[in-house]
């Protein structure tokens, strides 16, 4: 029988781990504060009959992997290709939220955005349009409250639903100044053919105009890349992903 | 195959420079500041009302307020310790009590059965007796420090003393998300090193990494608040030496944090040199944790936890310790031997041979270092029943003990060697054997030296 591998990615302290534990059973310490979960953990759970595996990302505000926990998010989306991928942002600060979603959005195509704590943030009287949202992105956006297990049904309705194809995205892509987009268009027809071509190749242009040459090397051998070493200034760091 | 790789090579080389000719430095800033545009506009579309202020924010006033945040911060920390020392008194002479009354029905049962001197001994007199102790003086403060700290987290309180600290640890050179893996080291410095891959730079991860062992974790906790609450407090009784007593242990901290600042400042200004990078720290706003929930989870949790490995561990290292101290080689047993041998050593620092011999065979985990220690004094001859607290300090005080004795044996707890799984987990993390060992020599120098300065201060001064 199939498994369905889903991730779980979004800033720190947005509920992540509460969603996790809510879907999975499984008793992952939780805590309000950054920096809680910075490997990843695994569970499982069973939604219509369907096996799920859901991975837990460390919750992260950018995916440019400035630091191991970015890096161990960001590896898992390009790399190991989940399914689905599951953002989950804070009802009641989406504007700093939105920026990880629209950068998970240039690296693959299934993402569901889930609005959590959202009790909260209407306590607050702040209101969502989430289909409006759901439109300017291009993907399904689902409200929920992991705490007291609201909306938990319509998420894996349309987890499922997007995992067999029932649900077709159109991720928006982010658009940058016309220099950037012109370099983009540029190295992106280098690099045709140079990759298999399920990685996202316009978003390898983009982090390769960054500056992250680490990354090309990671494409070539990522299969035999399950531990890495960085060096810098003599202090080596070492991060399993 | 070769050929392949060198082709892959040359073209990769072709579309870096390529890269390298179109990208410029400022493309960073660029993309993030489209990123943040997009998602404003994206808000501005979807999101209606956005309220002025938050309870959050006016509360952020004044726990991070400059004149009150250290205040607070300190009055917390220490109702926490006066709420646990009060508390844990009563219940800990209760298990206490009830240890010694099995251990006669046991005594009684073995005679009955007629069993050998050695298996009572090796049994009831060393792995009951000692598992007893462990159980009667951990077991009460951990079931109601953990669930208290707990409650400070889930509420959102630690990123605030985060906030509090950053300041403090720029100017040590080190990055300010420090103060957040400092504070997990309250918890468990083995956790907190995996923590310290939030922070970016190398540089100041390692600073975290190297000093992370300065704050008292849950297996130091109970030896300073055990110690603190027999030694500390000659002179006074009830509500006032619970106060004082707690009023010693935030000394404690606060020592803690100022060594992490001092080795963080030197090490910044030698071998890890370097200017802290910037970053934002996000407070997250505060939440009402489920309260039951999170007691239930802080107490069967952590404290089982806590106590599970102290006892798992505490349980053959008392029947070694029992055995060990059983069997002579001349006219002293190998224990004696080992304790001698480090009497000395333990004498300069102002404690003595069985403590430095604790210390070093509770590597594996702080927290049977204390357990070792009765073992180790109650293997003596001088059998103790079990039966309340002052007991325990009389075993100390016919041990030789002093104030002073008690003192450094809290410094020593306070900054010797991480425990082994943190060991471990600093050479997982920075695959280096130089600095895993760095990070064992910084602070057992450290806590040698300044048991050492205490002890021939005190003795210099004829304190004791």
């Amino acid at each position: 029988m199939r498994v369905n591998r889903i991730a779980l990615a979004g800033n720190p302290n947005t509920g992540k781990s509460t969603l996790f534990n809510t879907l999975t059973g499984l008793k992952q310490h939780t805590g309000n504060w950054p920096g809680k979960t910075v490997v990843h953990a695994e569970g499982s759970f069973e939604h219509k009959g369907e096996q799920y595996v859901l991975v837990d990302l460390p919750g992260t505000y950018s995916l440019f992997s400035n630091s191991a926990d970015e890096e161990v998010a960001r590896d898992h989306i390009v790399f190991d290709q989940p399914d689905a991928t599951i953002v989950v942002l804070d009802a009641t600060s989406l504007e700093r939220n939105l920026n990880l979603a629209l950068q998970v959005l240039e690296m693959t195509n299934n993402v569901i955005i889930c609005i959590n704590l959202i009790d909260e943030a209407e306590k607050k009287g702040i209101r969502i349009d989430e289909r409006r949202l759901a439109r300017e992105l291009g993907v399904p956006v689902v409200k929920i409250s992991a705490r007291n297990k609201k909306g938990i049904n319509r998420l894996l309705d349309t987890l499922s639903q997007l995992v067999h194809g029932q649900i077709v995205t159109t991720p928006y892509r982010m658009k940058y100044s016309k220099e950037i987009e012109e370099a983009i268009t540029k190295i992106e027809s280098k690099l045709e053919g140079y990759f298999d071509e399920k990685y996202p190749s316009r978003w390898i242009a983009l982090r390769l105009l960054d500056g992250d040459e680490e990354l090309i090397l990671k494409l070539q051998n990522h299969k035999n890349n399950k531990q890495h070493e960085v060096r810098t200034n003599g202090v080596p760091v070492s991060v399993k992903s | 195959m070769e050929s392949q790789s060198v082709l892959n090579h040359n073209s990769l080389k072709a579309i870096l420079a390529e890269v390298n000719e179109v990208s410029n430095e400022d493309i960073r800033d660029e993309i993030v500041s489209d990123i943040y545009t997009k998602s404003k506009s994206l808000c501005k579309k979807v999101v209606s009302q956005q309220p002025a202020m938050y309870r959050s924010d006016k509360l952020d006033e004044i726990f991070t307020s400059r004149i009150w945040g250290f205040p607070i911060m300190l009055i917390l920390l220490g109702t926490v310790f006066y709420i646990t020392i009060a508390g844990a008194n009563v219940p800990s002479d209760m298990l206490a009590n009830l240890f010694g009354y099995l251990e006669g029905k046991l005594t009684f049962l073995f005679e009955a059965m007629h069993a050998p001197e050695w298996l009572h001994g090796v049994l009831v007199l060393g792995l009951f007796r000692g598992t007893g102790w462990v159980i009667s003086v951990m077991l009460p403060p951990m079931a109601i420090f953990f669930p208290m700290f707990a409650l400070l987290e889930n509420y959102g309180y630690l990123p605030r003393v985060a906030f509090n600290m950053d300041r403090l640890f720029k100017r040590a050179g080190g990055h300010g998300k420090q103060s957040l893996t400092m504070a997990m080291g309250f918890g468990c410095n083995a956790a907190a090193i995996m923590s310290t891959r939030i922070i970016e730079s190398p540089r100041e991860r390692m600073l975290a990494i190297l000093t992370n062992n300065f704050v008292p974790c849950n297996g130091r906790w109970p030896t300073l608040i055990l110690l603190a609450s027999l030694f500390m407090v000659t002179g006074f009784s009830g509500a006032a030496g619970t106060f004082v007593t707690a009023a010693i242990l935030i000394g404690f901290v606060m020592l803690g944090v100022v060594v992490t600042l001092s080795v963080s400042w030197v090490l910044s200004k030698t071998a890890l040199k370097g200017v802290p990078t910037h970053y934002t720290l996000e407070l997250p706003p505060f939440r009402r944790p489920k309260f039951w929930n999170t007691i239930l989870r802080a107490s069967l949790d952590k404290a089982w936890y806590v106590l599970k490995r102290a006892v798992v561990v505490a349980a053959p290292a008392s029947i070694l310790t029992w055995v060990l101290a059983n069997i002579y080689v001349g006219d002293t047993s190998i224990l004696m031997h080992f304790i001698n041998f480090l009497d000395p050593f333990g004498q300069a620092l102002g404690m003595d041979g069985f403590i430095m011999a604790a210390f070093i065979l509770g590597l594996p985990a702080n927290e049977i270092v204390i357990p070792i220690l009765i073992m180790a004094y109650l293997s003596q001859g001088a059998m103790l029943e079990i039966e309340d607290l002052s007991k325990l300090k009389q075993v100390f005080i016919d041990q030789g003990w002093t104030w002073l004795t008690a003192l450094n044996m809290m410094l020593f707890s306070l900054l010797h060697f991480p425990c082994g799984t943190t060991l471990v987990n600093i050479y997982k993390e920075t695959k280096s054997p130089k600095w895993t060992f760095m990070s064992f020599l910084i602070p057992t120098v450290i806590a040698i030296g300044v048991t050492w300065l205490t002890a021939t201060v005190a003795r210099a001064f004829g304190w004791v």
